[in-house]
């Protein structure tokens, strides 16, 4: 399989009961930091599929790179047995007209044009910080701060379920802008999923509508 | 199904690496009416892209991923097809941050929790 793999083999797995049609919309929210902060999780923990794993913009050599550099980590600390090779994505279908896609980002820097073109079009971000690896999100957070418009929240996703740190710490280990929301999540709960996607949303309304006190989205 | 990995994929595309339009990886397309003469035409991939798009409401990254077409490809050869009114680009060029939209999303997961 060199482009794409597809976790049901057997065939389609459309929605029940939603055929193609006119006046759906979609609306896309992107899953971001780095590698084994548990982006997959979070998408598999909301997602009505599993995670599709697509290899779209892969090429063989980046694939290779990729394996080496996992290999190069030697397996420590996040336990991480795959590695999200390009991106992949989840789909929650809300209303029969109406369905969220979430995408997570390939996690390296190389692919920042894929960043680029996975967020245009989002109506938010969410960026995955493990408080025992903060530094492979930091590549995450400096792109939604500087290199997007994108709204973006950060979250804490407390592996085992223990805030190793405070979240004013995390705040200023990554040096967020007071106006970046900070939450805490268990990317395995399908509860705390939502809430860390609807805070997001959230999130978006505040930067775009001046519902409260937001500041204006950034003028690039 | 997968594309054959030893065709360069943008042979399939005439070496056009951007359709006439910019499909975004969530963009929903649906099926313009099948017809099953129009399909036998068309190549395997494209023919395999036409063919879903006729039997679920998917996204464009859905359709590239399900039909093994890479993402870039599966972006023209829809285009294509739309071009010829043979599917349709659903609520293209919407707004991501309409309010209304966004609180339907924000109800609507607050039902899954």
């Amino acid at each position: 399989m060199v482009y794409a793999s597809s976790p049901d083999p057997s065939g389609p797995r459309p929605s029940p009961g939603i055929a193609p049609r006119r006046g759906m919309t979609s609306v896309k929210l992107v899953v971001a930091g780095g590698f084994g902060v548990g982006k997959t999780t979070l998408v598999e923990a909301i997602s009505e599929i599993p995670p599709v794993n697509t290899e779209a913009w892969m090429t063989q050599a980046a694939k290779t790179v990729d394996a080496l550099d996992d290999g190069a980590r030697g397996g420590g600390g996040a336990g991480k047995t795959t590695t999200t090779v390009a991106m992949d994505f989840g789909r929650v279908t809300l209303a029969s007209d109406l369905v969220l896609y979430l995408f997570g980002t390939p996690g390296q820097p190389r692919f920042w044009p894929m960043w680029d073109d996975l967020c245009r079009g989002a109506s938010g971000a969410v960026v995955l910080v493990d408080t025992r690896r903060l530094d492979v999100s930091f590549a995450a957070v400096n792109y939604f701060e500087n290199d997007s418009d994108v709204p973006f929240i950060v979250a804490a996703n407390l592996f085992d379920g223990r805030q190793t740190h405070p979240l004013g710490q995390v705040r200023e280990a990554l040096r967020l802008d007071a106006d970046v929301p900070l939450v805490s999540c268990d990317a395995r709960d399908r509860a705390s999923a939502v809430d860390v996607l609807t805070r997001t949303l959230g999130h978006t309304l505040d930067r775009t509508t001046g519902r409260t006190t937001g500041r204006e989205p950034a003028a690039r | 199904m997968s594309a054959n990995p030893w065709v360069r994929p943008y042979v399939l595309t005439g070496g056009r690496t951007r359709g006439r339009r910019h499909l975004l990886v969530h963009t929903l397309v649906s099926g313009g009416g099948y017809d099953a003469a129009f399909a036998e035409r068309l190549l395997p991939e494209a023919r395999a892209l036409y063919e879903r798009v006729h039997a679920v409401a998917e996204s464009v990254a859905e359709l590239s991923a399900h039909c093994g077409v890479p993402l870039g490809v599966t972006r023209v050869l829809l285009a294509d097809l739309a071009a010829g009114d043979r599917i349709e680009i659903l609520a293209e060029g919407a707004s991501p941050y309409d309010p209304h939209v966004l609180g339907r999303v924000i109800d609507g997961l607050r039902e899954l929790a």
